[in-house]
C-alpha cells in the first residue's frame, strides 16, 4: 500500500539518484533506517548507489540542517590553514528539509554558517514527527520490537503485545503545535505541501508555565532538569549550537561546574536555552534527543513566544529579514529592560537619576 | 556454594532487614505525580532506593543508567580544602569531611551490569576510592529469563545468567527463587537477610536447566572467545585506518548519552570547584566524544575531529583496552544502542571491526 511517506521516499531516492549521477552534488544527506524500530539514522549517500537507502517516514526526528557546516566543509577540497580558498564554486550538498528545518538553514544563512549557493534543498511538508517516548509510555516502557507505519497509524509489537496507535497520539509536542509545516526556502518539492494545521493556542504549555508562581515555576525547573546527566545531546543535536568551543567547554574561565550539580546543570540549561532566543524554530530535536526524557523544548519554546510578542517576528521565516537579537533599530522594544520605578523615595534613588 | 530457595517473601523480608543497616537500592519507576501537560513523563525505571521491602521493578528491561555510579559516582569529591583568610589550614587539601560511608546494597542487578564492576576493576584496580566504593557496596544480582532486542552480553563474553561481579545471584523459577551464594559479603546479607532454607537436590537441577534454557535464546554471532583473540591479533593501524569511521561519523552528532550511560566507560578529568569558601577538587565523568577530552595547554588537539572521536571510542573497547588488560571493554548491555539518537550499533561496529584484514 502506498502511503504518503512511501510517496517521499520514492521521490526523494529519485531525486538524490539523479543529484549524486549527475554530480550536481557531492554528497546527500538524508535518513536510513537502522538496526532498532523507531529510530532512524542521518545518512549521508555519496554514491547514486547509496541514494536507495534513502528512508522518510515519522521517526526523522534529527534535524538534518545540524549537520551542514560541517558536511559541507567535508566536501571542500583538502587545504591547509593557511591556504587560500581554492577557485572557483565549491561542492554542493544535497538535503532533505521540512518547515523547522528549512528555517534553521534560513538562520544558518543569516549566521554565516552556511551558503545557500552550496545547497540544494528538498523541501517536505511535515505531517509531523512521532515522539518515541510517547510510543513507549503507551506501552508501559515495554520494549517494542517492530514498528509498522500506516497512513494514520502505528502498529507496534513487543514481548506479550501488538498494539495499533492513531499516529497523531503520539506525534511530538512541538509538531502538535507547529502552524509552519512547509518549508520555507527549497529548490525541489518531494511529496504535496500539507496544508497548515488549525493549532487552537501554540503557547499552550507555555502558558501553563506562566500561570505557576515563581517558587512553583522554579521547582517545575529544578525537578525537569534533576535527571541531566549533562551528556549535552540537546546542545549537539541543535543545529543554532555551532560554537568552535561551547561555553560548558570553556576552561578559561570555567563559566559553568562540569558535574551533575544542580546549580551548574540549572545553568547549562537555562544559557542554552537563551543562547537560542530569537533563533530556534521549535524543531525538538533536542527533546528528541534527550535519553532523560527532559522537556527543554519549554525553555526555548518561551523564549520563542516572547520574541514573537516583542518583536513580531519568527526565526528563519524570510532570509531578508534580520534576526531581532542581532540588530539594533530605534523602536525595538525596551520595557523588558527598563521599569518605572514605583513608589521610589529619595534615599532608594540615589544615584538612579531618571 | 551455598544454595538457597526463596519465596517472593523471604526476598522482600531479606530487603526489610537490610534496610535496617543499610542503603538498599533497586531499579523503580521515575513517576511523577503532576498532571500537567508539561509534567515530567518518564516511561522508564533507574536506580532509587528500595523503601519498606518494595520489590525492584524488573519487567521492563535494564535500569535506564549502570550501576557504575556507586563505584565511579558523578562526582566523587577526592579532597577538600579551605580557601578562607586567615585559617592556618587554607589550602592544605585533607580527606572530604562528609564522605558517604553507607553501606549499600544493589538488587536486581543483571548480569551485564554486574560483570561491568569486575571489568572497571582491572583499570581501577589500585584506585582508593573505587575500591573503598566497592567493599561497601554489595550486588545482589538477578539473573536474566528474556533477552531485550539490544542485549549482546555473549558476543563480548558474558552470559544472560552469568553471576560475576555479583555477591548473590537470584534466579527465578516459576513461582520461587533460587539464591546462589557467591561471596563473604553474600553470606552476610543472607545471615542478615534471615530464615531461608537451603535448596533441594531437585531444586538445584532445575536452577541449572533454567539457566541452560535462557543460555540457549543468547545464541552468539560468533565464538566470543575467538573474536576477542581475533581482535588482540589484529593489526592496530589497520583498524585504525578502517574506511567505515567516517560513515559513523557522518551520522554521530558526538554528545556524551553512549559513555555517559556506558557501565563500562571510566574516563574521568578532575577540576577544583569552589563553593562558599572551601575548595574540593572533584573527578567527574568524561567522554571521548567531547572535544575537550583530549585538548591540550597548547591549544593543540590531537582529536580535533569529530571521526577520530567516535573511532577513539570503539578502539578503546575492542582494541586498547583488551591489548592492555584482556577482556572486551564492553558488557553487551545494549544502552549506547537504545539511546543513541542516531542509531550508532556497537554490534555493527564489532562485526566491521572483525572484517577488518
Amino acid at each position: 500500500m502506498s502511503t504518503t511517506n512511501s510517496t517521499i521516499t520514492e521521490d526523494i531516492r529519485a531525486k538524490a539518484k539523479q543529484l549524486l549521477s549527475s554530480g550536481e552534488v557531492a554528497a546527500f544527506l538524508g535518513f536510513t533506517t537502522g538496526t532498532l524500530p523507531m529510530t532512524m539514522r542521518p545518512f549521508v549517500a555519496r554514491r547514486p548507489e547509496d541514494a536507495e537507502r534513502l528512508v522518510w517516514n515519522s521517526f526523522c526526528v534529527m534535524n538534518l540542517a545540524n549537520y551542514l557546516p560541517d558536511l559541507l566543509k567535508s566536501v571542500e577540497p583538502p587545504r591547509g590553514p593557511k591556504d587560500p580558498p581554492p577557485e572557483g564554486p565549491l561542492p554542493k550538498v544535497g538535503v532533505l528539509a521540512t518547515g523547522c528545518w528549512s528555517r534553521n538553514i534560513v538562520v544558518q544563512i543569516q549566521e554565516n554558517q552556511v551558503q545557500r549557493d552550496r545547497l540544494v534543498i528538498l523541501g517536505i511538508g511535515s505531517r509531523g514527527m512521532v515522539d518515541r517516548k510517547k510510543v513507549l509510555a503507551q506501552v508501559d516502557g515495554r520494549e517494542v520490537w517492530t514498528s509498522e507505519e500506516g497512513e494514520h497509524s502505528l502498529v507496534i509489537e513487543g514481548p506479550g503485545f501488538k498494539k495499533e496507535i492513531q499516529r497523531w497520539d503520539v506525534v511530538r509536542d512541538n509538531c502538535q503545535t507547529c502552524i509552519h509545516p512547509n518549508p520555507v526556502i527549497y529548490d525541489y518539492q518531494v511529496g504535496q505541501p500539507v496544508s497548515p494545521r488549525e493549532v487552537k493556542d501554540r503557547f499552550r504549555q507555555v502558558n501553563e508555565i506562566e500561570a505557576m508562581s515563581s517558587e512553583e515555576r522554579w521547582s517545575w525547573f529544578q525537578e525537569e532538569i534533576s535527571s541531566c546527566i549533562r551528556c549535552y545531546a540537546c546542545r549537539n543535536a541543535c543545529p543554532l549550537c555551532y560554537c568552535p568551543t561551547c561555553f560548558v567547554d570553556d576552561s578559561r574561565p570555567q563559566w559553568v561546574g562540569k558535574s551533575i550539580d544542580l546549580a551548574d546543570t540549572s545553568i547549562f540549561h537555562i544559557l542554552r536555552a537563551y543562547h537560542c532566543a530569537g533563533r530556534c524554530t521549535d524543531c525538538g530535536a533536542c527533546e528528541s534527543a534527550c535519553p532523560m526524557g527532559i522537556h527543554m523544548r519549554l525553555f526555548t519554546k518561551k523564549l520563542e513566544k516572547d520574541v514573537l510578542e516583542l518583536y513580531g517576528t519568527e526565526a528563519g521565516m524570510d532570509p531578508d529579514v534580520p534576526l531581532p537579537l542581532t540588530t539594533y533599530k530605534e523602536d525595538d522594544p525596551q520595557n523588558f529592560l527598563i521599569t518605572e520605578a514605583v513608589g521610589q523615595t529619595s534615599e532608594a534613588g540615589e544615584g538612579v537619576k531618571p | 556454594m551455598k544454595v538457597l530457595r526463596l519465596d517472593k517473601a523471604d526476598l522482600e523480608r531479606w530487603f526489610v532487614n537490610w534496610a535496617k543497616t543499610r542503603e538498599v537500592y533497586g531499579p523503580l519507576r521515575q513517576s511523577s505525580s503532576d498532571s500537567k501537560s508539561i509534567s515530567v513523563n518518564k516511561s522508564y525505571t533507574d536506580w532509587a532506593i528500595l523503601k519498606d521491602g518494595k520489590f525492584p521493578e524488573l519487567g521492563t528491561g535494564l535500569p535506564k543508567s549502570p550501576i557504575k555510579k556507586f563505584f565511579f559516582p558523578q562526582p566523587e569529591t577526592l579532597f577538600t580544602c579551605s580557601k578562607r583568610k586567615g585559617d592556618p589550614d587554607a589550602f592544605v587539601f585533607k580527606e572530604p569531611e562528609n564522605r558517604d560511608n553507607a553501606r549499600k546494597v544493589l538488587v536486581g542487578v543483571r548480569p551485564c551490569d554486574a560483570r561491568s564492576v569486575e571489568l572497571n576493576n582491572l583499570p581501577f584496580e589500585k584506585d582508593p576510592y573505587f575500591q573503598a566504593n566497592r567493599a561497601k557496596t554489595a550486588i545482589v544480582g538477578f539473573t536474566c529469563r528474556d533477552r531485550c532486542q539490544t542485549c549482546f552480553c555473549k558476543e563480548v563474553g558474558g552470559s544472560p545468567v552469568g553471576t560475576e561481579g555479583m555477591d548473590i545471584a537470584v534466579t527465578q523459577l516459576d513461582d520461587f527463587y533460587m539464591a546462589e551464594v557467591i561471596t563473604e559479603k553474600g553470606e552476610e546479607l543472607v545471615q542478615e537477610g534471615g530464615g531461608a532454607s537451603e535448596a533441594s537436590g531437585e531444586e538445584i537441577s532445575r536452577l541449572k536447566e533454567s539457566k541452560a534454557q535462557v543460555e540457549s535464546l543468547f545464541s552468539s554471532m560468533s565464538d566470543p572467545a575467538q573474536a576477542l583473540e581475533a581482535m588482540k591479533a589484529k593489526d592496530l593501524f589497520a583498524l585504525y585506518n578502517a574506511p567505515f569511521w567516517s560513515q559513523l561519523a557522518d551520522s554521530c552528532i558526538n554528545c556524551g548519552i553512549c559513555t555517559f550511560l556506558c557501565p563500562t566507560c571510566y574516563c574521568f578529568d578532575i577540576q577544583d570547584e569552589v563553593v562558599k569558601g572551601t575548595i574540593r577538587r572533584i573527578r567527574y565523568y568524561d567522554s571521548c566524544m567531547f572535544p575537550l577530552f583530549t585538548l591540550q595547554a597548547s591549544g593543540h588537539n590531537p582529536r580535533g575531529q569529530k571521526v577520530q572521536r567516535v573511532r577513539n571510542r570503539f578502539m578503546h573497547k575492542f582494541k586498547y583496552f583488551p591489548d592492555r588488560f584482556g577482556p572486551f571493554s564492553c558488557v553487551g548491555c545494549g544502552r549506547c544502542i537504545r539511546e543513541c539518537p542516531v542509531n550508532i550499533d556497537i554490534r555493527e561496529v564489532l562485526k566491521d571491526l572483525l572484517a577488518v584484514e
